[in-house]
């Protein structure tokens, strides 16, 4: 037991080492579908007011993708902004009227103590002439396109009620180069694609990346020793544990809400079931006891119980288990192959990956009406899988497979704005979007 | 920074440059067509046992992968041949070991294919242990769908990622 929970961070320092310093292209996004529902928001370009250089990034055109991605704002383009207001007074509700648009963002960039910006904004209802929000936020050159993310969140949240999830972040898994040489990265990048940060890179396969609840770790699958097995990696230390490799497959790795415990699959016992462990005492406890395929754990948020995948019934469909133990439930009905859950709204939201004769889809059940809930399906792919819900609810992230390739989607939860994450080379997939940023 | 600190460092950098460049080390599989036909043949040694050489020059243990259909695990009657004289090898040269690594196609959820690997590699286990083998000489990795060996969407290719690849460890 002690060799299967043995630390081994100076494996890491040993996998640092071998990284090559790869130039890492951005994830490009052009927008697929627009949303002729989505509320209209002008947002005008942020005028740098100090007396530096001028700033290399565009905070508005940043708050503006954002805003269009979510599916929830029509953001006008910046060839129809004709005024370029940049604070209350210089504000002309009747333009902005005429170009029928519901809200006005406007701001501007100052100069502040110690180098560092202050990004100041207002946010108007352009219907009823009134400012919702007055706001400033302090901001550093390097680091401006999250000042951006932080403003669209808090506008966001300011009109639709709901806290916004771009200043979050996601994690995916690269594969460069060709049969049989590979070379795989466990990357994190910002939630629109920018900034990807290789976590670690090897020649053998990595899966399944998932999130702590403090968004400080990831758990995931890699094949370095051969077989699979699970490690826990600190984002910022670089530190990592093996705390998985039994016999047969360790899989699919899943944090509970509170940090406290880690769903996973497990194959030891002959065929794979669901396992949780307790990570303080790294003890097991088996929850599923069938000879079929049991895997892809997801707890619900209140952590009581875990949804996951099973071949029980002869195709893979949905099943719910008391994270306590107890009779799972079957939970999907339509389909012939439903796998790899995600939730959202306390898990009266569940998008899964769909398969019906040869293609696979993202569908999304809805059981906030009760019953067995109303299924629709959200992606127009042959090959889509792994859906990963934004904290919010707004968004899910899922893998694609295009012309050979393997790509990121983003699609709105209701499926109306689409948007492909593209990297310059390789294939992408395992997407996982991060908790939100802790307040 | 004292010596013995330095001189660890130096180990440790040595080997982890030379774990850079170490390949792995895997006897080359065939990978033919999908799905073969293997050529039923006898072993040629006096006694009737296959030897260590007859990996390399028996037309039947040259075979190494065996093919399945789609989201099934069940071994078909075609590889029968395949599996007859890898298990009467594991039998005849007692102090051998293999790796079955399971494998699936792109299509369905990556953890899932993890289980379908696995559950094709435990089906190819039990059948050779039927045919002489021993559960100690076969060891089960899957690979899931990570490990393809054609990387087109269409049935052809699909059927020759389905598989099953048998490697000599010992």
């Amino acid at each position: 037991m002690s060799k299967l929970i043995q630390r081994t961070w100076w494996l890491a320092l040993l996998l640092a080492l071998c990284v090559a310093p790869v130039a890492q292209a951005q994830l490009v996004i052009p927008i697929l579908e627009g949303n002729a529902a989505a509320t209209p928001i002008a947002v005008v370009p942020m005028a740098y007011q100090g007396a530096g250089l001028p700033l290399d990034t565009d905070i508005s055109a940043v708050i503006n993708a954002d805003l269009n991605r979510s599916g929830q704002f029509n953001a006008l383009s910046r060839n129809r902004i004709i005024e370029f207001p940049t604070r209350d007074t210089e504000v002309k509700f009747e333009t902005w009227n005429f170009l029928k648009q519901d809200y006005l963002l406007v701001g501007r960039v100052l100069d502040a103590e110690g180098g560092t910006l202050r990004v100041e904004f207002e946010l108007f209802d352009v219907a009823k002439k009134q400012r919702l929000l007055a706001q400033a936020v302090g901001a550093r050159t390097s680091s401006l396109r999250a000042t951006a993310h932080q403003i669209a969140d808090i506008v966001y949240e300011k009109i639709t009620g709901v806290r916004g999830a771009f200043s979050t972040r996601i994690a995916y898994v690269t594969q460069r180069g060709t049969p049989p040489k590979f070379n795989y990265s466990v990357m994190v990048a910002d939630s629109d694609g920018y900034n990807p940060v290789s976590v670690i890179s090897w020649t053998t396969p990595f899966l399944s990346p998932a999130w702590s609840p403090d968004g400080r770790k990831l758990a995931y699958v890699s094949f370095e020793r051969g077989n699979s097995a699970i490690y826990i990696h600190e984002l910022t230390t670089g530190k990592r544990d093996m705390i998985a490799s039994y016999r047969g497959i360790n899989g699919a790795p899943a944090f509970s809400p509170d940090g406290s415990k880690l769903a996973m699959t497990l194959s030891q016992t002959g065929n794979p079931e669901i396992f949780v462990m307790d990570l303080a005492t790294r003890r097991t406890t088996q929850l599923t006891r069938h000879y079929a395929i049991d895997t892809e754990p997801v707890w619900t948020q209140d952590g009581q119980s875990i949804i996951f995948t099973s071949d029980r019934a002869g195709k893979p469909q949905l099943y719910q288990i008391p994270a306590a133990g107890g009779e799972p439930t079957r939970i999907t009905f339509q389909g012939e192959y439903n796998a790899r859950a995600t939730l959202a709204n306390d898990g009266k939201l569940i998008a899964m990956a769909q398969g019906n004769k040869n293609v696979y889809r993202i569908a999304v059940l809805d059981r906030s009406r009760g019953g067995a809930g109303e299924l629709t399906e959200l992606s127009p792919g042959n090959l889509d899988e792994s859906p990963s819900f934004a904290p919010n609810g707004s968004m899910i992230l899922y893998a694609a497979r295009e012309d050979k390739r393997d790509v990121l989607y983003a699609v709105s939860a209701d499926g109306r704005v689409r948007q492909r994450l593209v990297l310059a080379d390789g294939d992408v997939r395992s997407p996982a979007w991060s908790p939100f940023r802790q307040r | 920074m004292k010596n013995p600190t330095r001189i660890l460092l130096a180990v440790a950098l040595a080997a982890s440059l030379a774990a850079c460049k170490k390949e792995a080390v895997k006897p080359q599989v065939e990978n033919t067509d999908a799905p073969p036909s293997a050529p039923v043949t006898q072993p040629v040694d006096n006694s009737g046992k296959y030897t260590r050489e007859s990996l390399n020059t028996d037309p039947c243990l040259r075979q190494r992968v065996v093919y399945f259909d789609f989201d099934r695990a069940e071994i078909k009657a075609e590889a029968e041949a395949i599996l007859t004289c890898h298990g009467k090898f594991l039998a005849d040269v007692a102090d051998s070991a293999m790796t079955l690594e399971g494998h699936a196609d792109e299509r369905g959820t990556q953890e899932y294919n993890l289980g379908l690997g696995e559950r094709r590699g435990n089906a190819v286990s039990q059948a050779l242990q039927a045919k002489g083998g021993s559960a100690a000489q076969i060891t089960v990795v899957s690979f899931g769908e990570e490990r393809p060996t054609c990387n087109d969407s269409s049935e052809d290719c699909w059927g020759k990622n389905r598989r099953v690849e048998i490697v000599y460890t010992k």
